[in-house]
């Protein structure tokens, strides 16, 4: 069937919205893992129905869960109904919960400590992951960010981590330094077309390019200029919220920096603003039309101090011409009294003939617009607040 | 002071688990653990995540198997949170007639 399948990550469980190709009535499904933060869940592009999530909590840790039905039955790798949970000599199949820093001296110098608020140094400490990027080619294998900051890799389908330690080892990792809501690895893009290129960003160290598969990283913050650190033009200690990239054009990333709208046409070897005409550069998300590499959405919030939009009203900007020049889109939007937040995962876009773009706020709605940004519409309206949104399309 | 005894034999020992776990291991919320040796709130665990291991993990640090700050252990109207892992548990748990209990810190607002 043609149509979309959104997957929504909140505070308090996760959520399944689908829909046909006209994207007007949906459906409604969950809470799966009721009452835990569900920080982010995304499915495989090899085989849609395989989805994996990540669902934490203050009080017991990390959890990996793992769907092979798109959703509708869930259980944590290595632990799937049915299936033996031992090793015939009794030891567990799985560790799927277990994120353990590489520290053998194989894979360089252990990195121990990092930055802390008082600029003194601080132990690395595993808190949860913050997002799943499946492989573009193996459904088995994924790769998580996590809090505190670093890399980790399975390839049996989430029963196993391990870091993927070029990242941390590639020397600036005791510069880098949390952000409000802590250190953590966010953002993880893919090269479809040349596979051994990725790039990840973190809060707040910046962006990291890696062009042999993770065995080397380089920070990629050539002109990022950001006042509220020591050293505004620093080569790592950017909070960058979050990067986007259109697949056909691998070397042209969009950034949504703590404050600034930034591109890069040279895959991050240089950035220039291109806020442009937006009413503020600070925000969160941003991401790329499925159909047109040139434009951009964001969601601009009024400053570090007051997370919500200004005015009181929510608007999505869009630019067709690769930032600068930005129209407010509005309609289907609230216009006053809008105080919610939309955080960094929480902006998708499906590639049905015409693009759907969706976001995820604070105040538990769910918004799609089925017409490129025309025209919005609330699929939900009362969740718990949103923490990611992705989206699957069928065509 | 609590009373303790040393189980010579593999000990039929009860601990109730709070709601996440319960859900997340399907079990009861009152499980039945046989516990070979001393009974400890280390062995207790063994046996716990030896029966259920997914929950590995959730009650204390994969590494360091310190208790997660959230979580606390009761015993016999008593809090056994900040004794050694290793303390023998009081009588009435070794002997199945008390069961431990796992909690979750009430934290927020």
């Amino acid at each position: 069937m043609r149509g979309a399948r959104v997957l929504v990550g909140t505070r308090k469980g996760a959520f399944i919205l689908t829909s046909d190709e006209k994207r007007a009535k949906w459906d409604v499904s969950g809470p799966f893992f009721a009452g835990w933060e569900i920080y982010h869940l995304k499915g495989s592009p090899v085989d849609p129905n395989r989805l994996y999530a990540s669902q934490t909590s203050g009080w017991f840790g990390q959890i990996i869960q793992r769907s092979d039905d798109g959703g509708k039955t869930w259980f944590q790798p290595g632990f799937k109904p049915g299936e033996p949970t031992k090793t015939p000599e009794g030891m567990p199949v799985t560790e799927s919960n277990k994120f353990v820093y590489d520290t053998s001296p194989a894979t360089g110098k252990p990195l121990t400590t990092h930055q802390w608020y008082d600029g003194t140094q601080h132990p690395w400490e595993f808190k949860r992951v913050w997002h799943l990027e499946p492989s573009l080619n193996d459904q088995d294998t994924v790769y998580a960010g996590v809090e505190d900051a670093a890399l980790f890799l399975t390839t049996d389908g989430g029963k196993s981590w391990h870091e993927v330690a070029g990242l941390r080892g590639h020397g600036t990792g005791p510069k880098w330094a949390p952000g409000a809501g802590g250190m953590g690895l966010h953002t993880i893009i893919l090269d479809q077309k040349r596979k051994s290129r990725m790039y990840v960003a973190i809060s707040a160290a910046g962006v990291f390019r890696t062009d042999d598969a993770g065995k080397t990283r380089r920070p990629i913050n050539h002109a990022l200029v950001s006042q509220y650190i020591p050293d505004p033009k620093a080569e790592v200690g950017h909070c960058v919220h979050r990067i986007a990239m259109h697949p056909s054009r691998p070397d042209v990333l969009f950034m949504q920096k703590h404050w600034d709208v930034m591109r890069s046409d040279d895959a991050g070897g240089n950035w220039h603003e291109v806020s442009g005409n937006l009413p503020t550069d600070f925000g969160f998300v941003i991401d790329v039309h499925a159909h047109e590499p040139n434009t951009v959405y964001v969601v601009p919030i009024k400053s570090d101090s007051e997370h919500f939009p200004p005015d009181g009203k929510l608007r999505v900007y869009r630019s067709r011409t690769g930032g600068n020049e930005w129209q407010a889109l509005t309609k289907g939007l609230p216009q006053r009294d809008c105080y919610v937040n939309v955080l960094r995962d929480a902006m998708a876009v499906d590639t049905l003939d015409s693009c759907g773009i969706y976001f995820g706020t604070t105040g538990g709605q769910v918004y799609v617009s089925p017409d490129g940004g025309d025209s919005w519409n609330p699929i939900v309206h009362d969740l718990p607040a949103v923490l990611s949104v992705e989206v699957q399309s069928f065509d | 002071m609590l009373s303790v005894v040393e189980a010579s034999n593999a000990t039929m020992i009860r601990v109730v688990l709070p709601f996440h776990l319960r859900t997340l291991s399907h079990a009861n919320p009152e499980v039945q653990l046989e516990v070979e040796g001393i009974v400890t709130v280390r062995s207790v665990l063994d046996a716990l995540e030896a029966r259920y291991p997914m929950l590995a993990g959730t009650i204390r640090d994969h590494v360091t198997q310190e208790r997660r700050p959230f979580l606390r252990f009761f015993a016999c109207g008593e809090d056994l949170s900040l004794e050694s892992p290793d303390a023998r548990l009081p009588e009435k748990i070794a002997s199945g007639e008390e069961p431990l209990l796992i909690i979750g810190a009430i934290a927020g607002g």
